[in-house]
């Protein structure tokens, strides 16, 4: 029987890695880094989780030790935010194409400058293209549950990927919540062990990370894009076994109250429970309005998208990140880009909020819902707006 | 047998292209990075090795007769065993095309 236990999503999150028996754990301490890789500390110098803890230099070092942890078949775990998570940069595209699979979560943070610890998603923008699968979450047990999602994901034969987990900084890193922790025994039965079926050893050896010479590059992206797409029916798969087992269903693209709804509101991580309160406002007021969330970010859910936004007329983008310089926030690029070539499709109107951990609140939403319609009626002149911004 | 590289498609890869096979890189046709290819006049050559020994990419072998020639699927065109050779017998002429 799962227990019910309150505590911070952090620590929680922590708890989740020792329940999936995690091997290696490598991560850097310092700010912006979050409790759970402190509570791992913790959790392996007591005794209580048998695993190699890496303290090292820097997060760039801190992926690099988790591709050569990976590389054996150990099962492995870090966590990062905002800055560190671009240090790591270059080095998350190699335990991708590499597909050595890992789990890390990412606290999402706000990027310098101006230096800014608190929560938005321009880290997770930044690392949209290293071909991880991406998941985001809306609250802490949904966090604990995709860590344990995410092993069985990325561990499966048939994706053998690293998978990251984005969770909003300090709105959920930092929340006290409640959460039901299942058993060991429970977490063993779901989560058996895998081997992969490449890894270093010196009885066969390999070359891992090798030159490729532009005669062969392209087959090994090809190779790599057709894989991460590939895993979609893997993730699903995975969160259907979850919910079979525990109780709690996901999907890639998630809707809230979406009937007959002529507006629809779009957005991505720990606001969307924020949004549900002013769509729960707005209802009661008579609109027919709507909530879609994207929760498997990649490889990116076109079908599902396309089906979720059908019959809708309005749908209005929120991002939690700017692309500066481009055409709208990341989110909302993509979503037109997804929807452009159907022969009927809503008016796409974006508008970028909650910037470095500016609050965004239930009236807030109904605003960026009564604006967006607005908006959305200026046909091609319409640019994407930040919310609340002061003159 | 290794699979010549211009005949390895996207699905023949291996799990994040790791590579199974030791060696494969002899496959790596590095002579055609090359605009000049060594042509060795043996009537000047006397043999003593120095092409042999100072050519970077290891590409040069000695035959039979103890004459040396480069193997042209390896060979980038330095100029190098030009250069070096002690009887002005190696000389680099532009390749064609």
């Amino acid at each position: 029987m799962a227990k019910r236990v309150g505590m911070e999503v952090s620590l929680a999150i922590g708890e989740a890695a020792k329940l999936a028996d995690v091997d290696v754990v490598a991560a850097y301490p310092i700010t912006p880094q979050t409790h759970i890789v402190e509570h791992l500390a913790d959790l392996v110098a007591n005794g209580e989780l048998d695993a190699a803890y890496i303290p090292v230099e820097s997060e760039h070092s801190a992926m690099s030790a988790c591709l050569g942890a990976s590389a054996v078949g150990a099962r492995t775990f870090t966590a990062t935010a905002g800055q560190g998570l671009e240090l790591m940069h270059e080095v998350l595209y190699v335990a991708a194409s590499m597909q050595l699979p890992m789990v890390m979560t990412v606290a999402n943070r706000a990027l310098s400058a101006p230096l800014s610890v608190w929560g938005d998603h321009s880290d997770a923008m930044a690392v949209r293209d290293t071909g991880w699968i991406q998941i985001f979450t809306e609250n802490g047990q949904e966090v604990f549950d995709n860590v344990l999602c995410a092993f069985r994901m990325g561990e499966d034969r048939r994706v053998l990927l690293p998978v990251m987990i984005h969770l909003d900084g300090f709105h959920l890193s930092h929340m006290i919540e409640p959460f039901l922790i299942p058993e060991q025994s429970e977490v063993d039965k779901f989560l058996p062990r895998s081997n992969y079926p490449l890894t270093l050893d010196p009885e066969k050896p390999v070359s891992m990370g090798a030159f490729a010479p532009p005669v062969i590059y392209s087959e090994t992206k090809k190779a790599q894009e057709e894989n991460l797409a590939a895993s979609r029916d893997v993730v699903i798969e995975g969160w259907n076994e979850f919910a079979g087992v525990f109780g709690r269903q996901y999907l890639p693209v998630e809707s809230y109250r979406t009937e007959g709804a002529k507006v629809l509101l779009l957005t991505m991580g720990s606001y969307s429970e924020t949004a549900m309160g002013a769509i729960d406002k707005m209802r009661n007021d008579g609109m027919d309005v709507g909530l879609v969330r994207i929760r498997l970010w990649r490889p990116f859910p076109t079908q599902e998208l396309r089906q979720a936004v059908r019959g809708s007329e309005t749908l209005i983008v929120f991002d939690r990140a700017l692309s500066l310089g481009g055409q709208a926030g990341p989110v909302c690029s993509e979503v037109r880009s997804a929807l452009y070539n159907e022969d009927s499709r809503p008016k796409v109107a974006n508008i970028v909020g909650g910037l470095g951990g500016r609050d965004v609140t239930v009236a807030a939403f109904e605003e960026i819902i009564n604006r967006g319609i607005e908006m959305a009626q200026q046909g091609s002149e319409q640019k994407f707006e930040i919310f609340g911004v002061r003159e | 047998m290794i699979k010549k590289e211009t005949d390895v498609g996207w699905k023949d890869l291996e799990v994040g292209c790791i590579v199974v096979d030791p060696g494969s890189a002899d496959q790596y046709e590095t002579g055609d990075w090359r605009s000049q290819r060594p042509v060795h006049d043996n009537s000047k050559c006397n043999k003593c090795g120095l092409c042999f020994i100072y050519c970077p990419e290891g590409c040069v072998e000695q035959l039979e007769d103890g004459l040396y020639e480069a193997n042209l699927f390896y060979c980038k065109g330095c100029g190098i065993c030009a250069h070096e050779c002690a009887k002005d017998a190696i000389t680099m002429i532009e390749e064609a095309g």
